[in-house]
This record gives C-alpha cells, structure tokens and sequence, in this order.
C-alpha cells in the first residue's frame, strides 16, 4: 500500500512540564493550556483550528470526548474522533490528521493528549476478557505483562540483565540535558537501576516510566498554513501501524511486536533504510520495549540490542544514531497518553533545530514509534525536516 | 509465600453466560476449552464464534492439562494491592498442549522455573474461588 502525504505538514507543538502531583487541577485545563501552547507555535489563531483528535477517556469524561473537549476549548471542528491506541496513539493521531486533511476533510488539526494525576488512581473499570483471565491469578497491570515479554525475551536471546539497563542508564543520561524531564538533575548509571528494587522479574524499578501529569500537542495543516509558523515545516514521509491483539497471554509473538510490519511500511513509504534514519525516537514505557524495537527495527538482528546499542556509542545526541535526545519516557515521565507523544514533539524539535543543548548535528529524518498495550498496538512515523 | 492463597482478599473473574462453563468446569477439577468443528482449531478464551475462522461451530471439551511454561515472572509489588501478602508469587504463560496460552499462577512449590518447562494444570483456591493455576512437572 502505497502513500503520498504532501498535503499535511506539523507546524505547531505544546508540551507541559511533568509533574507527579496535580492536586484540583483538572485535565481539561491542561489540555487547554497544551493546546494554546501549539497554536501560537503554528501561530494559528483558535479559529483557523477546523479538526480535533482526543484520546479516550479525557479526565472524568468517558463518552463524548472530543464534543466536550471542543466545548471547553471554544472550538467548532468539522472533523473530531477519539484515537484509542494507548501509548500509540500520539503517532496515531498524526496520520490520522494527516490522512483526513489529505482528503479535504478539514484543514488544521490540533492533536492532543494529557491528563492530571491525582494521589490515588481509581481502578480500572475494565470487564473485558484480560480483566477475567488474566486479572484474577495475580497479573493486573502493565508491569507484570512487560515482565513477561522481558522474561521471553532474555530466555531467548540470553541478554544480560545489564544490556536491558543500559536503556535506562541512556535515557537518564538524556534527560540530564533536558531541563523539562522529572529525572533531570537525577542521573542513574547501570549500577543504579539493577540496585533498583525488582518490581516482577526481571524488571526492575528504574526500568520502568514514572507516571506523570502533562500535556502534549501537536498541529497538523496544509503546507500553505504551515508557512504561519516560524519554525521549519516537518513532513510525514511515511506511516504503518498494526494491532495483533490486547492481552499478553494472546500475544502471536512475546519477543517481535507489530512495530516490525509497521515500521516496515513506514520506511517503505518514506523510500528509506532504516540505518539512514538521523534520530531514533522509541517509544519507551519499559526498557524491554526499547530492546524489542531496536530489533523489530531492523537496525540489529533479534538478540542483538545490547551489542548495537554498544556500537552505536550509547543514545545521546552524539551517538551514531541518537535515541530519546529528551530523556525518553524513562528519563522525562510518562504523562499518561500523551507519553506516547512525547516522542513525536521531541522529533519535531530536532528536526527544526530547536533541541537547544541536545541539538544533533544536521537533523534531517526521524523514525517515531508509539506502542500501546502489551506491545500489541503499535504506530511507526517517518518524519522529515523540509528543505 | 508469607499468606496462604486462600486467605486473600483478591479480585476474582468477571464471568459472563458464555464462559460460565469454563469456570464451572475448573470448580469440579476439570479444564475445558472450546474446539472448533470446522477449523479443527482450539480456543481460548471463550469465544461466542471461532475467532480462526469465524464459524460457530465451537463445542466445550476437555483439555489434556498438560502444557509449558511460555514466560514467567515474579512478583514482588502487585498491581492489585490484595495480593501483596502472598508476594513474591509467580505468574506464568501456559501454551497448552492443544495450542492456546492463557496466563495463569503457576505454583511452583520452591522449585526453580525455565521456560519451556513443562506443567500441569492444578486447580486452586484463590480468594474464595477454584482458579485453573498450574504445577511444574
């Protein structure tokens, strides 16, 4: 399946400095904040915004989303939907945007993800099947699920404990350089995060994202409009997404995710090898993750994550093919749904140029990915800097 | 293990009409799954058609209980606060011998786990309820 997407260009981003707390602050405020954020960035008036994408169950509101959204935000969209892909559905929203400005749905789409965190968290109102056979025997959450494909995977591959670290330890590296990230001005080394307490084995604690309130948002429009920003354009060059089921116990593959045809397809369309690539922005809720995706990349063969990442000379802004230049989920915070575009906002900023102190040198292309789930739903973008 | 498995307060399934026979099936020491007459394919979870071929043609039958461990993992801060008092416990996922995996709490009675070890299906009191748990060996 082929793809063009000359239409649709991200001309605006917003982003929330995490926080861990945000007591009497509700979602809709930040989302809001967020979004003004973006559009004086795309430097769009309120008015000119004509699409909506939101994620699913936005504060307190489980059912009409994006009309209350739209309400609260004083917009009138003539396209508006929810995108439901966990993790993925930042990079979801982008192709999406995209796809529905290509076909002249609308024009200017404002992307944004958020929530607030309150001390105690409800449980979850789940009654699906994952609720009924996985919940009961003591596997609730995320955590336990990672665990699992972590597990296959070192049983597969016999990585070291210390190659899945190293993803960790480069993370907070990176977000010593990010003034915004909640693990900035708090460095782990290896030695940090194995000391770290083991949560569900083999994953240790500072393998692991640290929930966080924030926001993020991101404008797509027309080239035309995109010429309102300051900023260089960035252009959608390719897009491949894929779901493959929902309850880790049903997964087809524990140590290969749909991540491996997705980003396939993307790189398929954006014409391009996955080594050329300037800027790897992984999506990172685990460090298992980061593991997985380098290989369903193709970038090493599967098993070889710890070596290529020796190789590459680690993930800063200066290795050979620099990852999460912001500190990744594991080093920024994972502000709910809107972690997932954490990764798409920071690729923005590298390939304008804007990455300040963490700036790779001649930014032109990044691959961003999005994963929701238990490494079941998965979003690759393709992003380039205009010329 | 510092609280015996019956003693927590833990959630149990959400059954439904459809997978009531599953659960009263494990109450009575057996393990049943669906089998498909048409593709020939096991299920699970219940489903109301064959999600392989999407015929309805399931029937219930009874699994051998005979499975490997796929994955597992231990442990030690729950996502459920009832189960801290018997932590660290392992959860595991089961490929039964008919095909399908379902995750499960694997009992292991001090013994050490690899994947691709072998188990058997060990219905257990959990809370106030039989669940389909498994056993090395």
């Amino acid at each position: 399946m082929n793809a063009s997407w000359s239409k649709a260009v991200i001309s605006g981003i917003g982003e929330l400095k995490p926080e861990r707390k945000t007591d009497g602050i509700n979602t809709m405020d930040l989302l809001m904040k967020v979004s003004a954020q973006a559009a004086q960035d795309a430097g769009l008036e309120p008015g000119e915004i004509d699409g909506l994408l939101v994620g699913p169950q936005v504060g307190e509101t489980p059912q009409h989303v994006p009309a209350t959204v739209a309400e609260y935000f004083g917009m009138q969209p003539v396209m508006s939907n929810v995108v439901d892909l966990g993790g993925a559905s930042g990079p979801g929203m982008i192709w999406r945007a995209a796809a529905a400005i290509e076909m002249g749905m609308c024009e200017t789409v404002l992307c944004v993800l958020g929530n607030h965190r309150n001390p105690v968290s409800p449980r979850s109102p789940n009654r699906n099947p994952a609720r009924e056979f996985d919940t009961p025997f003591g596997a609730s959450g995320a955590n336990t699920s990672y665990a699992l494909l972590m597990q296959a995977h070192m049983a597969k591959y016999g990585c070291t404990p210390e190659d899945y670290a190293t993803i960790a330890a480069g993370a907070r590296a990176n977000a010593q350089l990010n003034p915004m990230a909640i693990f900035h001005g708090k460095p782990a080394d290896v030695d940090d995060i194995l000391a770290s307490p083991m949560v569900t084995s083999p994953l240790h604690l500072l393998e692991i994202v640290m929930p966080v309130a924030g926001g993020e948002a991101v404008i797509v429009t027309t080239p035309e409009k995109a010429k309102r920003s300051a900023h260089r354009p960035v252009l959608l060059l390719g897009a491949g997404e894929k779901i493959t089921h929902r309850a880790v116990s049903q997964a087809p593959s524990l140590t290969s995710g749909p991540l491996k045809p997705s980003i396939a397809r993307a790189l398929q369309q954006a014409a391009m090898d996955v080594s050329d690539i300037g800027f790897l922005s992984l999506y990172d809720c685990y460090t298992i993750m980061v593991a997985a995706t380098i290989e369903d990349a193709g970038l090493c063969k599967p098993g070889a994550f710890g070596q290529w990442l020796r190789d590459n000379d680690g993930m800063g802004s200066d290795a050979r093919q620099p990852i999460n230049t912001h500190g990744g989920q594991l080093g920024f915070g994972q502000p709910d749904l809107a972690g997932g575009m954490t990764h798409v906002v920071e690729a923005v900023r590298q390939l304008r140029g804007t990455a300040g102190g963490r700036q790779i040198e001649n930014c032109e292309t990044a691959l961003v990915t999005g994963n929701g789930a238990t490494m079941s739903e998965a979003v690759a973008l393709i992003l380039g800097g205009a010329s | 293990m510092t609280a015996s498995l019956q003693e927590l307060s833990v959630p149990g399934p959400t059954v439904t009409a459809l997978t009531e026979p599953f659960w009263e099936a494990v109450k009575s020491g057996r393990l049943m799954i669906q089998h498909c007459d048409s593709c020939e394919r096991s299920v699970f979870y219940p489903r109301a058609i064959c999600p392989h071929c999407w015929v309805d043609a399931l029937t219930w039958t009874e699994a051998s209980g005979r499975g490997k461990l796929k994955s597992f993992s231990q442990v030690w801060k729950p996502g459920h606060p009832g189960w801290i008092p018997a932590t660290p416990y392992l959860v595991g996922l089961v490929e039964l011998s008919e095909g399908p995996t379902m995750l499960s709490h694997i009992l292991t009675e001090g013994a050490q786990v690899a994947v691709g070890d072998a188990l058997h299906f060990a219905p257990t009191q959990i809370g106030d309820r039989i669940l389909p748990c498994f056993k090395m060996g």
